[in-house]
């Protein structure tokens, strides 16, 4: 077909100058550097290296406009106009080459082509080769992810003790500017935020899997489809509110609510409690629990069911004696996996938990969470080598391995399960 | 027997209760956030302004707007109500109770309309946020003096305003079509809604294509190898990690290690197109399963290839299954903030961006911001973009039902 034989000519001529664009984009900022330095001048030089670094991004930032660099004062005129010569002449250079190359393949191409060349064969292996790049860019993020958590964190562990972090029980990032005030290296021990996400994980486990579950059962085994029909969507929306929203509902209503129902009864209650994050969150998490632990009562044999109502036994009693049981290892990771949402998820805890770091078990308490921290620590401005801001990222790390292990434990557990019903 | 029978049944009974009391307890707790939100949001939709008489005759054409000295026309037009006001902190905290953005409006006012120099008219002039939520009542006078935003003098004078008859309640257009501001009553969303739009159209671009290329890859052309689970395992492991990661990555690598700016929609939408990714693979991946294996196996026979197969008779039919998982996928994005506020787009930003890498915020981050303000007006402001955000969402995920109720193909 001749469509073939255009597109083998055309992702011939123009696959691999845009590989080459990519790579002139990667080493674009060291071929400036490269062109620039020369022309810094002694005085640049001897005022140091943030001076230098500054000047370097002034010239390179504004390369391309001849009056901007020559009114800077960096530079003397002849120089600029030399600086930016040499610049246009690159680029005419890279473009112009790249043109030629892309001419030549096409050419090139172009010429293999006859009416029994087999065109449409040697362009979707190209394709495929397409398709094939394109899926690793997830496995790409992933090893992204790693590398940059684990770097930042090997360099956090140079300046912290990896014991004071992983098993220290007093945490204030707060580094001190001047070596001598009090307090002047933070400690980052990190037990504290793992209890304080715990216990809110408790108290939102408390509320979700409960209500999930019989929401899941009562959709899954009594509710009439129009029923079904009209109370899905409730759980549906409940599932794509966004946490900010329930963040805001928290800090704004139920913090509030749950310290004057604590006065009523004569308990003091931070207004930044655990409980009240904790509900909130509790039910952002009821649909996660509901929809896969219905899915998965649905997926148990009917043949099962039907023998133990055949057996006079009621309703209730096959959910808990025959469908429960056999559908436990799916209900086992549907509450893993909500869990493993609730260790995650930001700004519910960002909005409505509290800052300072408490050990303790006490839900009417303020504590902080792990995700709490990353975002204080990380919100502004703020240096890539003082502990403060690589602790953040030693904590995205034990997140991201916590959560991992939850979700690799609970589908293994789906996997096992559905090997013995399907 | 038959006691025992009673018994069963009432255990019965109650375990429906158990199950339906559940459901109604989330449909409550619905119901309450968003009553409560339209409630609290009652005052952001109107904002109190007084009809100023603003005289220009003493001012000539040939002035520049730059030394016209606008606050001091608008002071004076305020101040002829009050002529028996002299004392200069007086007048200072009499003129506290109109918006400082007056002035401002008055200038672009006459800057578009030059016209109006040389005249005496009446210009339309906003309350701050502690008078207007006084006159919606939200300002209880029966506290002593220090425990509220007012005091007697200026509740007095603002009293006497209102029997002015100028005073107006109007609805509020800076909400919708401003962008960010510390003045509750000159703030809006609609920067903030520009910057997600931004953002999630960065979004698409990237992770639709990528998304599906890789489940038709993944689908039909890999080889089960090694390689290709782990690509699996890793795809479906992406989508169960904490979006704030995502944030970290975005931090360590785009910004800290290829030097992009911060706070820009580039940025975010990149880092959101990370974590929609998994999400659109899967969905198409198990819509492309769908399509049953005869329509496959018939145009293998009639000799079309592999690739032919994928996109003149795979593709179209998985289409809408696909565009669903797209939606959803980028509704959950629209409304995502924690991966944001690590990469900066939680700046406090007046312009409305226009570009990709125009510094920007976003729908759901200025909620955090504004949530976090200190003045009262705030929560309602707070509220009513939370109604937004929300109807905006059930906009999009309806739309996504829709559509695979129309296209949706059944075998």
């Amino acid at each position: 077909m001749p469509i073939y034989h255009g597109l083998y000519v055309s992702l011939w001529s123009t696959l691999l100058p845009i590989f080459l664009i990519i790579l002139l984009l990667f080493f674009k900022d060291s071929y400036l550097n490269y062109i620039v330095i020369p022309f810094l001048s002694e005085e640049t030089i001897d005022l140091g290296i943030d001076e230098i670094l500054y000047v370097k991004s002034f010239l390179i930032n504004n390369i391309s406009s001849l009056s901007t660099l020559i009114s800077s004062g960096f530079i003397s005129e002849g120089d600029a106009n030399l600086l930016v010569e040499k610049y246009q002449e690159s680029r005419v250079v890279s473009f112009s080459s790249l043109v030629l190359l892309s001419i030549i393949l096409g050419f090139v191409s172009y010429k293999k082509l006859s009416v029994r060349y087999d065109a449409r064969r040697r362009v979707e292996r190209i394709l495929k080769f397409i398709f094939f790049v394109f899926s690793t860019i997830a496995v790409l993020t992933t090893v992204g992810i790693i590398f940059s958590l684990i770097f930042e964190t090997l360099r956090f562990f140079s300046q912290v003790g990896f014991f004071d972090f992983v098993f220290g029980t007093h945490w204030s990032p707060q580094t001190a500017i001047r070596e001598d005030q009090v307090g002047s290296s933070g400690s980052f021990g990190s037990i504290p935020l793992f209890t304080g996400t715990l216990l809110i994980t408790a108290v939102a486990m408390s509320i979700a899997a409960p209500l999930g579950l019989y929401s899941a059962i009562f959709l899954s085994q009594y509710a009439k489809p129009k029923t079904r029909d009209f109370l899905k969507p409730i759980l549906e929306i409940l599932a794509g509110i966004p946490t900010v929203v329930y963040g805001f509902f928290a800090a704004l209503t139920v913090g509030p609510f749950v310290r004057s129902c604590g006065e009523y009864i004569g308990l003091t209650v931070a207004t930044e409690s655990a409980l009240a994050a904790g509900l909130v969150m509790g039910v952002m998490i009821i649909p996660y629990v509901s929809s896969l632990s219905d899915d998965v009562m649905t997926a148990v044999p009917l043949s099962l069911r039907d023998g133990s109502l055949a057996l006079g036994a009621t309703k209730a009693e096959t959910v808990k004696k025959v469908i429960i049981p056999a559908a436990l290892p799916g209900i086992v990771s549907a509450l893993l996996l909500a869990i493993s949402r609730a260790i995650g998820e930001t700004m519910i805890v960002v909005m409505a938990a509290g800052l300072a770091a408490n050990l303790t078990a006490n839900p009417l308490s303020a504590v902080t969470t792990v995700t709490v921290q990353i975002v204080t620590l990380l919100v502004g401005d703020q240096e890539f080598d003082s502990a403060k801001t690589l602790a953040a990222f030693a904590l995205g790390l034990m997140l991201f391995v916590i959560t991992l292990a939850l979700n690799v434990f609970a589908m293994i557990i789906v996997r096992r399960y559905r090997e013995r019903y399907e | 027997m038959s006691k025992n029978l009673s018994i069963r049944h009432r255990a019965e009974k109650r375990f429906i209760a158990y199950g339906f009391i559940s459901l109604i307890l989330a449909a409550t707790m619905l119901a309450t956030i968003i009553g409560s939100m339209i409630y609290r949001s009652i005052p952001a939709y109107t904002n109190y302004s007084i009809d100023l008489e603003i005289n220009m005759t003493e001012i000539s054409a040939e002035d520049e707007f730059e030394d016209i000295n606008f606050r001091g026309i608008i002071r004076s037009s305020l101040f002829s109500f009050f002529p028996e006001v002299e004392s200069r902190s007086d007048k200072r905290k009499l003129f506290k109770l109109i918006s400082s953005s007056a002035s401002y409006t008055l200038r672009d006012f006459i800057i578009e309309n030059p016209s109006y120099i040389n005249k005496k008219f009446y210009f339309n002039v906003l309350f701050t946020d502690d008078s207007d939520l006084f006159y919606k009542g939200y300002v209880d006078t029966s506290l002593s003096e220090s425990e509220r935003r007012l005091d007697n003098q200026e509740v007095a004078w603002l009293n006497e305003l209102k029997n002015t008859g100028r005073v107006k309640n109007k609805i509020s257009k800076n909400l919708f079509l401003n962008g960010d501001s510390r003045e509750p009553e000159v703030a809006g969303f609609w920067g903030a809604t520009i910057g997600s739009l931004i953002t999630i159209s960065v979004t698409l671009l990237l992770s639709f294509p990528v998304g599906v290329l890789t489940a038709i890859y993944l689908e039909n052309f890999a080889v089960k190898n090694r390689i290709t689970d782990f690509i699996e395992v890793n795809i479906n492991n992406l989508a169960a990690v904490p979006s704030i990661i995502f944030g970290l990555l975005g931090l360590a690598v785009f910004i800290n290690f290829f030097g992009m700016p911060r706070s820009i929609p580039l940025v975010g939408g990149l880092v959101l197109s990370l974590m929609t990714l998994p999400t659109i693979i899967i969905a198409t991946r198990s819509s492309l399963q769908s399509v049953p294996p005869s329509i496959r196996e018939a145009a293998l026979a009639m000799g079309a290839s592999e690739m032919q197969v994928v996109f003149q008779h795979l593709l179209p039919s998985a289409l809408p299954g696909i565009f669903t998982g797209t939606i959803i996928g980028l509704a959950r994005a629209f409304g995502e903030s924690a991966p944001l506020l690590l990469i900066g787009m939680v700046a406090f930003i007046v312009d409305i961006p226009a570009t990709f890498t125009d510094p920007a915020t976003a729908l759901p981050v200025q909620i955090y911001i504004w949530a976090d303000s200190p003045e009262r007006a705030f929560v309602a402001k707070t509220s009513a973009a939370t109604l937004i955000l929300i109807g905006l969402l059930i906009l999009i995920n309806l739309a996504a039902v829709l559509l695979r109720k129309r296209y949706e193909v059944k075998w």
